[in-house]
Formats: C-alpha cells, structure tokens, sequence
C-alpha cells in the first residue's frame, strides 16, 4: 500500500484515528507520518510510557480530554488531567471512573481492552468460563445475524453445556456472562 | 531491620551461581508480577499510614510462605545508600525504589531467587530471577508466590482489564518476564540495530543492561514483553522465547561469519581482554564490563584458555562498586574502587590459572 500523503512511499504507519465519534484510517510512511506528528508510532519504545499515554491523549482525543480533564475519581480524587501528567492512575477505581478514555488507550498501547489470562484463585476458574461464555456469545449473536441458524442451534447447546458446567451445584450462573454487552457499570 | 550483608557477600546456594540453559549468551531471565492490594490507593496516591499498613499486611502474608518465613523485611527508609546500591546491584530492587526514602520495603528469599518489593509503583512487585535462559521455570516460581501471597490477600482485580496497576502499561496481567541477553558478534557485525528493530516490531522492548532508561554496557541486551492485555501469560512468554531463539541464532550466524572474515582479529581481540582483565591494577565498572564481553565471546567460539562463564558472571557481579565497598567494610573513592576491583579480578584469574 502506498502512503496516501505523498503517494510515493509504502506506507509502513497505520493509523486508526477516533475524531468527533468518527473512526479515521490513514496509512502513512515512516516520513509522512512524522511530519504529520506520529512521532511516537514512528520512534515507539524510544520515549517514556508516561509521555506516550500523554500524548495519546491529548493528541487522539482532544475534545475528550477538554471534557475529562477535570473530571474526578470518586474513590480517590485523582484528576483526570493529574493522570495525563504521570501516565499514574491513583486506584483500583480509577480504571471504572475513567473506563472510556482507557479503553482507547489500551486498545492502543496492547491491543486490547480485555483480560486473558490469570485471574485471583477461585475466581480463576469461574471466570475461565465466564469468558468462554461470553465469547460463545458473541460467536451466537454473529451467527444469528448472519442467518447460520444451524450454527446458532450448536452455539446455543454449547452454552448450555458450559453454563450447566460453570454450576455444579445448582447455582444461578452469573448474570453479567448472559449479557455480554452490559454497559460498564 | 538491616540486611543480612555478610550472608548475601557469599555467593554459596545463590540463583547466580547455578550455571542455567545457554548460559554462554544468556546472562538472566527475570519475572514480574504487578499487583496491588484490594480498595487500596496505588502507592502514589497513598498516605504515609496507608502505605505502612500496606507493608504489615504484605509482611504478615509473607510469613505463611516457606521460602520466606524468617526472611527479615528490608525497610527502605533508614536503609544506608550504599546498602541500596547494592541491593539495585544485585537485580532485587529497581532504581525507583532505591531512590525512594519513604515507607517501601524488600523481602527476599535466601537464594535471592524469589523476591517481593513493596510499594514501589504498585503495592507488589513479584519477581523471580534465574541463570541462564529458564522462562516457564521463572514464571512458575513467581507464580507459586504470588498464589501463596493472594491466600492472605485480596488483589485488586476486574473481569475485563484483569489485575489493575497505577500504570496502564502493565494492566491485565501484570507480567512483565524479560532476558538478558549477550549479543557480541551482532554488535561488532553492526547488525544489532537492524535485528533489534525487528525486536520492536513485534511488541517487546529492547533494554541496556541495568534497565528502563540505562545505556546498553559490554553488548548485554534485556528483552522483554510489552502487551500485558489480551494476551495469556503462556503466550507472552512463548513470543518472548521464540524471539529469543531467534536472536540466538542470528547470533551464531554472525559469530560464524565474524571467525570466517576476521578469525585471527577476534582471537587477538579476546586475549588482549584477557590479558589486561588479569594483569590490570586500574579497571573502571565500564571496563570491567567490556573486557568481560569480549572473553565471553571468546568462549562461545570455544577457545581454550580462557575462564569459564560462571566466573565471568560471578566477577561481574562483585566488582560493582557497592559490592566492593561492603566487602571492604569501608567507603572507597573511584579511584580506590578501580584498584579494589582490578585486585580482585586478579586475584580470581590467578586461583582459576592456578588450578
């Protein structure tokens, strides 16, 4: 693919922009994109984390951060603009108050907004299967859109089998895995 | 309570001092777990009496674990800037906490393999260190801790972005496993920054010897992992593994090649480092290193003569100047740190010709 500034290079920059809830694409080479102000796409690793995240955002959201800047944990007070500056969230429960804005972060510094992995012992195997659940979900909600009722039907018994595995003993399988695009809190 | 000075100085029983897989290019591997205490404000953010409260209850969780039931906790506060160099020396803090005067401690087993820094950026800091390249060794001993450590304590954690960090860098899964690797022959080829920019490329991050921010010393590099969301710990670690391979190989390709085009140069070039490595009265930390890279690039190409990687690495560690200033029990300008550290080194070479 050519860079679609000077047409001339390939573009080796990918850049996937969020402006006014408009989703952006552009593909640059490494010299477009720094003329246009990638630097840290283009020299990612060369600078601190806190000044990527800052630059994120204040770069990719700005209306965002107008918006948020004063914007205030409710646990424990930090500002949100305090975060831009140290790239530090002060608590557990900053990660809920300023869910939104780390999300697009996240997606930008990993790749992604959701835990795999590891997780606090019991809980570990629980939510192993809450995972697996919600993950059949969507895969049931694409399939019903796409009118693979057959697949759906298979979907659907998998469910099932892993609900009715998730509870041994009878207990209400968690809410929050039947709906798998719950609003955050 | 101080540190157990005179137990650390000897080497006995220590991580370092087992001889680890492909241990002639591979110094160490490190892992480290971030984890932070259930309700509780990142250590940033937190009170002085919160942070106290945050070491007793880490102290108290720790004594129910047998690799660290008796294990003095190390208070940083009060802890001589020598004695924090020398723990910054030997890999158990960071440089965060050996700057930091406040309430952040250290408890550590008596191997040094395991170790929990408390209140650094976060509450936790699980690590646990090996010789030689030992990924799923390293990981399954941090995580054994941090499972003994969770019994007592209650993580902060959320279904979707796992266990939660003051920085989102390391959210997910807290894991943050790294190598370090020795990569002479890439150096002198002047491939390194082609291959190491294919490092970046795909998600880990290059590193000097000493850590985030530090120059690269004597063509040590340290790889590690970036992505900690969305991606399993058994994943990151086997990306991390097969980009160390590959470094491996590139290395042995370009040490063919050097022999191949400059056989004679590079031998010249590692006795040389030997002889003044064991003839020398002055050597700076620098020096030290770099004549240590050079013999231990001669061992790779497997020349005779020379001593063997577990002394190299033991020297290395010794000669730093925190570690010469406890042995000698008194504090040493530069200039007597480099004639402490050249005798030293002499001395060890001449028991290793002796023998």
């Amino acid at each position: 693919m050519k860079c679609q500034h000077c047409n001339v290079a390939e573009a080796t920059i990918h850049v996937k922009e969020v402006k006014n809830d408009k989703v952006s694409e552009l593909h640059l080479c490494e010299k477009c994109a720094r003329e246009k102000g990638y630097h840290s796409l283009v020299e990612k690793g060369k600078l601190s984390i806190a000044s990527q995240l800052v630059w994120m955002a204040e770069n990719l959201y700005p209306e965002g951060t107008a918006r948020m800047g004063t914007v205030r944990c409710a646990d424990c007070g930090l500002k949100y603009s305090e975060f831009m500056k140290t790239g530090r969230l002060g608590c557990p429960s900053c990660y809920r108050e300023f869910s939104a804005q780390l999300k697009q972060i996240l997606r930008r510094v990993h790749g992604a907004v959701r835990h795999v992995g590891k997780a606090p012992g019991q809980e570990g195997v629980q939510f192993e299967r809450r995972r697996e659940i919600q993950r059949l979900h969507e895969e049931l909600e694409r399939a019903i859109e796409r009118e693979e009722y057959e697949k759906a039907a298979r979907l659907r018994d998998r469910i099932r089998a892993v609900e009715a595995s998730a509870s041994p003993e009878g207990e209400p399988v968690d809410e929050a895995a039947r709906t798998p695009e719950a609003p955050q809190e | 309570m101080g540190l157990p000075i005179s137990e650390m100085l000897s080497t006995e029983g220590k991580w370092f001092g087992r001889l680890g897989d492909a241990a002639d290019s591979i110094l160490s591997t490190r892992v480290r777990l971030a984890r932070n205490l259930k309700g509780m404000r990142f250590p940033g953010r937190a009170l002085e009496e919160e942070l106290s409260g945050v070491i007793h209850r880490v102290e108290n969780a720790a004594v129910a674990i047998p690799e660290l039931e008796g294990r003095p906790l190390v208070q940083m506060a009060g802890l001589p800037v020598l004695q924090r160099q020398f723990l910054l020396e030997r890999h158990l803090i960071s440089y965060d906490l050996a700057s930091n005067a406040g309430h952040c401690g250290l408890i550590f087993a008596a191997d040094e393999s395991v170790s929990v820094m408390i209140n650094e950026e976060d509450h936790l800091r699980i690590q646990s260190l090996r010789s030689g390249f030992h990924l799923d060794e390293c990981f399954a001993a941090a995580s054994r801790l941090d499972e003994q450590l969770e019994s007592s304590l209650e993580y902060a954690f959320s279904d979707d972005f796992g266990y939660l960090t003051a920085c989102p860098t390391n959210v997910g899964t807290g894991l943050r496993a790294s190598v370090l690797v020795h990569l002479p022959a890439l150096v002198l080829t002047r491939k390194i920054k082609k291959v190491l920019a294919g490092v970046s490329q795909v998600g880990l991050a290059v590193r000097g010897f000493y850590g985030e921010g530090t120059d690269v010393l004597g063509n040590f590099f340290q790889i590690s992992n970036q992505i900690t969301l969305g991606e399993k710990e058994s994943q990151a670690l086997l990306n991390l593994e097969r980009v160390v391979r590959q470094l491996l190989d590139y290395e042995s390709k370009a040490r063919d090649m050097l022999l191949k085009d400059a056989g004679r140069q590079i031998r010249d070039k590692v006795m040389r480092a030997l002889g003044v490595f064991s003839h020398a009265y002055l050597l700076s930390t620098e020096e030290a290193i770099g004549l240590a890279s050079a013999i231990r690039l001669g061992l790779t190409l497997e020349m005779p003569g020379l001593p063997p990687v577990e002394m190299i690495n033991e020297i290395l560690l010794c000669s730093q100047p925190a570690h010469l200033q406890l042995m000698a029990e008194h504090e040493m300008s530069s200039e007597e740190r480099n004639a402490a550290r050249a005798e030293l080194i002499r001395e060890r070479l001449s028991h290793h010709a002796a023998a």
